[in-house]
């Protein structure tokens, strides 16, 4: 899913930029002080589970889970998870600098769009609808993120769309296992800790 | 700090080089060479200077005598994510056929595009790896704070740091119970599950994590500020490595500017 630098043309690399910046600003005003400990601490968190290869097939892919970061994180999943793709380009070398901002819009603004439209749900139902909710936010989010993986491709030059179409068909299988899993981690987190999800909403005290 | 999931992962850098070059470089110089570099390279479109673009930070690499083989691979994991894009390019573009495979044309301008964004990508990770990647992680978030990084976000990204490492034993712990009571990942149902109830734990012992770590904070005094206490200073080698590194850019520009017309 990381586009890596010179693939992209300027227009869409200072859009995405734009967008990411705008979006980890939102995060970070909607963000108080006292809760940036919680807030790193899940952004950790996001970062060791997207180290994390499950069996698919006979390959493994490895997870983004960033469904379930918007439904943990809200907003503040933007900036959490910039954090993350930075650490990933400057340690690992996965992804890229230039295209930092775009790779960031592609995966926070898919999270924050999944979280928003399903959050309702599961912190209002019990832990089965719960979990039916973090399933569609898992899979939504998967699903988001190739269209917009696809968008940036196919607005940078038409030699690309063949391309932005097999990242969409290679990835429907990656949607229904990040569907499942975070599902399944709703379920589990919502019967332990029913607060979890609105553990980093103002006014609650953690 | 400097190991960020498991020792394997840790930064690039090894102990004996502390007296190298780049040591004694602030790492605001370092980010700031990146980032210039990264913006300089990404403009680049003749191969040649691409082709050079791509050995300034290989240089770089021997001079400071990184463990080549691991940056390289490093930098190989990238093109991981690419090449399927790649290959398929000079396929996708059109132009005049170079050669013909399957019955599909590969076109010269495809070919050139794909060899294009390969050096480019390329260039600008390594260089990312051996002047900001050989940095350790809490040095980042100090350098980026005096390059007026939003106050909110470096600490975001120095609690990030902090915590990997600790969330990373927290999982290796769990996957350790799930071996021991005989669990080996396969493609079912019951992997997914387990998988995601993984996940889910995962989750809830980060926040209990951050719960404490919240209220140790809050009676050692913390007032939401963490107070960056580092003597970052610019000096000679640091003016001394940016004229070098300036005059390195203005040779890749002219070369984009003599040869481009040229391929």
């Amino acid at each position: 899913m990381h586009i890596v630098d010179g693939a992209l043309s300027s227009p869409v690399v200072i859009g995405g930029a734009l967008i990411a910046a705008g979006g980890v600003a939102v995060g970070l005003k909607k963000l108080p002080l006292e809760r940036i400990p919680a807030a790193g601490v899940l952004s950790a968190c996001f970062f060791v589970a997207s180290l994390i290869h499950v069996p698919l097939g006979p390959t493994s892919v490895h997870l983004i889970l960033n469904g379930l970061a918007g439904l943990v994180l809200g907003w503040a999943a933007f900036p959490a998870l910039f954090v993350g793709l930075l650490l990933q380009a400057v340690f690992f070398g996965f992804g890229g600098l230039t295209v930092l901002g775009v790779n960031t819009t592609n995966i926070a603004l898919a999270a924050v769009l999944a979280g928003v439209l399903c959050r309702p749900g599961v912190v209002r139902g019990s832990p089965f609808v719960a979990s039916l909710w973090g399933g569609l936010a898992g899979g939504l989010a998967i699903a988001f993120t190739t269209v917009l993986v696809g968008a940036s491709l196919a607005l940078s030059g038409e030699a690309f769309i063949p391309a932005a179409k097999l990242v969409f068909f290679a990835h429907i299988p990656v949607i229904a296992v990040e569907a499942v899993l975070t599902g399944m981690a709703v379920y589990l987190a919502t019967k332990v800790k029913p607060e979890l999800f609105g553990a980093l909403t103002p006014g609650k005290a953690i | 700090m400097g190991h960020l999931a498991g020792s394997e992962r840790a930064t690039l850098n090894t102990a004996t080089a502390e007296s190298r070059l780049l040591q004694r470089l602030d790492p605001r110089t370092r980010v700031i060479c990146v980032l210039v570099f990264a913006v300089c390279v990404v403009a680049l479109s003749s191969p040649l200077a691409l082709a050079v673009a791509l050995a300034v930070p290989a240089t770089l690499m021997l001079v400071q005598g990184l463990p080549i083989g691991k940056t390289l691979r490093r930098m190989a994991a990238m093109d991981g994510f690419i090449i399927f894009m790649l290959v398929l390019l000079p396929f996708t573009t059109a132009g005049p056929a170079a050669f013909t495979l399957f019955g599909f044309d590969a076109s010269t301008t495809g070919i050139w595009k794909a060899v294009e964004i390969g050096l480019t990508a390329n260039a600008i990770i390594l260089m990312v790896l051996v002047l900001v990647g050989t940095l350790e992680p809490g040095q980042l978030g100090h350098a980026l704070a005096r390059l007026r990084a939003p106050e909110t976000l470096v600490h975001l990204m120095l609690f990030t740091v902090r915590y990997i490492s600790v969330l990373q034993e927290e999982y290796t712990r769990l996957r350790a119970a799930m071996k021991m009571r005989g669990f080996t990942p396969k493609n079912t149902l019951h992997t997914y599950r387990s998988f995601g109830y993984l996940v889910g734990m995962l989750l809830v012992r980060a926040v209990d994590r951050s719960e404490r770590i919240l209220d140790a904070m809050k009676c050692r005094g913390f007032d939401g500020r963490l107070y960056l206490l580092d003597d970052l200073r610019y000096s000679k080698a640091d003016f001394t490595f940016a004229l070098v590194f300036s005059g390195a850019l203005v040779v890749l520009i002219g070369l984009e500017v003599f040869s481009g017309s040229a391929v």
